[in-house]
């Protein structure tokens, strides 16, 4: 009993210690920003890596999941004789909440670990201890590109995914199921609206998602024991914690956004 | 150096390719066209009883829909709701003495307005208001008279000769 309660107390004050340590890398990490507007290139470099590469899964993903909504969501439509509302549903559902959630889980997946894999593996080979040797920053030259070409490319592989789950949707819709395409268009234009769903879904969620994501696979990466079993937990640490707070902060936007 | 070139290239393509998405979420899935839709003239019609009417819930005349509603308020010297429609410019012919009722598309579908074309010679300008309205069909009020109905039912009524 009273070591179940000393355990608990161990591991929250671990963990109000990581937040405290995630915070303040943050800050320097913000501080270091300045030093990115003379080297774009290293940026573009990590936009390459993380954004670039990470589209055929995002595509791939928004296509399967948009036909996937097509089918289901004419399924249960065609009881009520609905199914021209099918666009609102397909929409709807990828622009508030799928489009954003469902690409930041895949860009945790995809990207964000790569992030912690390769700054953890340069922790462990002392890449980093090196630069500081050569009065190189590693916050300016190492984390912060990354965590600004992940906050850049995350809305834009939302954006995509979203865009692309809706043509999928769309190719079911008409082309296999027979819903009238000008119907599957009006109806969505009538009920989506560009700051109430499009603004307040897709765009705000994906920058937030985009923030904490990257903050997460850099942090991680960072606070990696470098060793090759640490860099491996700080990988799957990335992978987890991102899903958990994207699903808790979605959770919290939805409700302030769409809870009526 | 041409590495770099083709990674840029790269990243500009996903970029173009990112704003591009984001540009048919906007002008392709979202009713962007009619954010600029308060050009519209503005008219009032005053309701004993408006239901489910939400803002931006259509108005339509003919089946057509013709405008929006742009608000709701409540008269509070004659408990009356005030609905202001915004009606599209085009549609600048609407006679004064046009009616307006609360109607429903569908069985579950949502609330909207339809007008009905009076014959008078005048037109609606803005800031002008329509005087014949019906009230939303509340579906309480109906049961409600209905049972009514059904129990002062079993009493035979008095026959009138």
């Amino acid at each position: 009993m009273i070591d179940g309660l000393q355990r608990l107390g161990r591991s929250t004050l671990g963990w109000l210690n990581r937040l405290g340590r995630a915070t303040l890398f943050l800050l320097r990490l913000l501080g270091a920003l300045g030093a990115l507007v003379r080297r774009p290139g290293l940026i573009i470099k990590q936009l390459y890596s993380v954004g670039v590469l990470s589209l055929p899964i995002i595509a791939m993903s928004g296509l399967f999941v948009g036909m996937v909504l097509g089918l289901q969501g004419y399924a249960n439509l065609v009881d009520f004789g609905a199914t021209s509302s099918l666009g609102t549903v397909v929409a709807l559902s990828l622009v508030r909440e799928l489009g954003p959630v469902l690409a930041a889980l895949l860009y945790a997946a995809r990207a964000g670990s790569a992030v912690t894999a390769e700054i953890g593996l340069m922790k462990a080979t002392e890449q980093l201890a090196a630069m500081q040797m050569m009065a190189v920053d590693p916050f300016a030259r190492v984390f912060a590109p990354r965590f600004v070409a992940g906050f850049i490319a995350m809305p834009l592989l939302a954006g995509i995914f979203t865009a692309i789950g809706i043509l999928g949707g769309y190719f079911v819709a008409v082309y296999q199921l027979g819903v009238d395409s000008g119907a599957f268009w009006s109806q969505m234009q009538a009920a989506v609206g560009l700051v109430d769903d499009v603004i307040n879904g897709v765009v705000i969620k994906s920058v937030a998602f985009g923030w904490v994501a990257n903050w997460i696979a850099v942090f991680e990466g960072y606070d990696a024991i470098p060793t090759s079993e640490g860099i491996s937990l700080a990988t799957t640490r990335t992978v987890v914690n991102t899903a958990l707070v994207v699903l808790a902060l979605d959770f919290v936007l939805t409700a302030i956004f769409f809870g009526v | 150096m041409g590495n770099f070139k083709k990674l840029e290239l790269a990243v500009g393509a996903f970029v173009a390719l990112g704003l591009a998405a984001f540009f048919m979420l906007a002008m392709k899935v979202s009713n962007i066209a009619e954010l600029g839709e308060d050009k519209g003239y503005k008219i009032t019609a005053r309701f004993e009883n408006i239901g489910g009417l939400k803002v931006r819930a259509p108005v339509t005349l003919g089946g057509v829909r013709i405008g929006r509603v742009a608000g709701i308020d409540l008269d509070m010297r004659s408990y009356e709701a005030v609905v202001t429609l915004s009606i599209e410019p085009k549609y600048n012919q609407l006679p004064t003495d046009s009616s307006a009722s609360i109607l429903t598309s569908g069985v579950l579908g949502e609330q909207y307005v339809g007008l009905e074309p009076g014959g008078m010679d005048e037109y609606l300008k803005n800031g002008g208001s329509l005087k014949l309205t019906q009230s939303a069909l509340v579906l309480e009020k109906l049961i409600g008279r209905m049972v009514t109905n059904a129990v002062s039912g079993e009493k035979p009524p008095p026959k009138t000769p």
